[in-house]
């Protein structure tokens, strides 16, 4: 059961990624993307990590790419149309890549496959992952918060118009 | 493990089906109380009371053209009011219902009137699927293209976005004293004393923030008649325009469960210990009912009363307003609980 949900989950994750970068409205791309991190999300679920597929769900597909979706609408970013075809050699580096990066991912996936689906049993991941926060990573925690609010305050910098 | 499954599509099929039935019964409370408001009478022809109004509106819905314009993204124009009903539907499986103390369905334990009462995240899945309810409106107002859909869907998900932050800091609060993210356990806490005691600021916040995630006046700005036309649903027509129709009213339901069950106490009553079995299930549902039932005419009440808010207003409010007193009320929390207070 658990399997074929994985698997499903895991085709949906890589063709709505094909998508996501394929085709050519920029609106229907960033839905692909959605869809992409719902999968992700699922296959999170699937190993456990609950709060970690809501909080994916909830920042990334609810947040985030709701502001890509308002840029890009915005901005009306206007379809691709059939000549502005990458050249040849865009073409075949592009797909050298994407076979290099496929054999990459096959070897490092072999050298997991004996393990086969792992089921951790954290009990109330949220309650773990607030303790690892609070306690020994907390350091990393608040500067990662310091991070933030820097890039906060120089969003906010960068278009206060001048009066 | 089948009497299991047999159990949650039991609970799946009358809580979904008590909210469909919400649906055209609260379109009727909302014609009719508009009608009460305004000192008219409002629909009474069909049916007694005009209660066999909302069938009749749903036949002609069912019954109308479903035009599509020629310049709509087809796909997209399809999807939008899918996610919409979607997302609305598929909410409420964390929001216990009613307490089920000693009540057994085929040798399964019910543990309450919940869908999903075992799911660790609780109210984090339901703030999660509901920040995807943005892209419902947002797809309605691109996907039409139409100036005025897009306008409507626009303003709508700047809305959402924003009113989403000071909703979450309200239920934060909630969450904090509670120690967990299950509202089970959230009901279970307030048996003595309601939230809405020690964080009525949250509660503020959290019901104003709910008017402007359900699109409800005075924050219905994404679909402002006298500006936008009908705003992001303008070019839909028949069982899709039905569909955002129903979501909005779903969601106000769930909404309401979720203010209740997050600071009205649930079915908890000051000084009422209720029995377990099967009573006690009916009771609590009685007690959570009656409180949902307040909510939702609270939002028809509202919206016949208080005006539109202009766009700039709605924004400061939001982020000038509201933020700033989730954040006190979290800080009060805080301090409350450091100090033993509650």
């Amino acid at each position: 059961m658990e399997a074929i949900i994985f698997y499903a989950a895991a085709l949906a994750a890589v063709a709505s990624a094909l998508v996501a970068v394929a085709h050519r409205n920029p609106v229907v791309n960033v839905l692909a993307l959605i869809v992409t991190f719902f999968c992700v999300a699922v296959n999170f679920a699937l190993l456990g990590a609950d709060f970690l597929a809501g909080a994916q769900v909830l920042i990334y597909a609810g947040a985030i790419l709701v502001l890509f979706l308002f840029v890009v609408m915005l901005l009306g970013a206007p379809t691709v149309s059939g000549e502005d075809n990458p050249r040849p050699i865009q073409k075949t580096l592009g797909t050298f890549l994407v076979a290099l990066v496929a054999a990459a991912g096959f070897f490092f996936f072999r050298s997991f496959s004996h393990t086969g689906l792992v089921h951790p049993d954290f009990g109330n991941t949220t309650l773990a992952l607030g303790r690892l926060l609070v306690g020994p990573h907390l350091f990393a925690f608040e500067l990662v918060s310091v991070v933030l609010l820097s890039a906060l305050i120089g969003a906010l910098v960068l278009v206060k118009r001048k009066h | 493990m089948w009497a299991e499954v047999g159990v949650a599509a039991f609970k799946l099929v009358v809580i979904a089906g008590m909210l469909l039935t919400v649906v055209p019964v609260m379109t009727w409370v909302e014609r009719r109380g508009a009608a009460f408001i305004q000192d008219r009478l409002g629909p009474n022809r069909v049916g007694p009371w005009g209660l066999l109004q909302p069938v009749a509106d749903a036949v002609k819905l069912l019954f109308k053209e479903d035009v599509t314009p020629a310049h709509v993204s087809k796909g997209l124009y399809v999807l939008a009011p899918a996610v919409a009903v979607f997302v609305a539907l598929s909410t409420f499986i964390v929001i216990p219902f009613a307490k089920a103390e000693g009540v057994t369905v085929f040798g399964v334990p019910l543990k309450g009137l919940i869908v999903a009462p075992d799911l660790n995240i609780g109210v984090l899945y339901l703030l999660a699927l509901s920040s995807i309810s943005v892209y419902g409106i947002v797809l309605a107002g691109w996907a039409s293209n139409n100036k005025y859909s897009l306008l409507g869907g626009l303003r709508s998900s700047a809305q959402l976005i924003s009113y989403e932050l000071a909703m979450t800091l309200a239920v934060l609060g909630v969450l904090l004293a509670n120690g967990d993210l299950r509202l089970t356990t959230v009901v279970e806490h307030q048996a003595k004393v309601w939230n809405v005691v020690p964080q009525f600021l949250g509660f503020l916040v959290f019901l104003v923030a709910a008017f402007a995630e359900t699109n409800r006046l005075p924050f219905d700005l994404a679909e402002a008649e006298n500006e936008l036309v009908a705003g992001y649903h303008v070019e839909l027509s028949s069982m899709k325009f039905a569909a955002f129709m129903m979501s909005e009213y779903i969601n106000m339901t769930t909404v309401s469960a979720l203010a209740t069950t997050l600071y009205l106490g649930g079915w908890h009553l000051p000084g009422v210990t209720l029995p377990s079995g099967w009573l006690g299930l009916l009771l609590s549902f009685a007690i959570f009912f009656t409180k949902v039932a307040f909510l939702l005419w609270l939002f028809v009440w509202v919206r016949w009363t208080l005006p539109r808010f202009r766009y700039d207003q709605l924004m400061r409010l939001g982020w000038k307003g509201l933020i700033p007193l989730a954040l006190a009320n979290l800080l009060w929390v805080s301090l409350a609980l450091t100090r033993g207070w509650v």
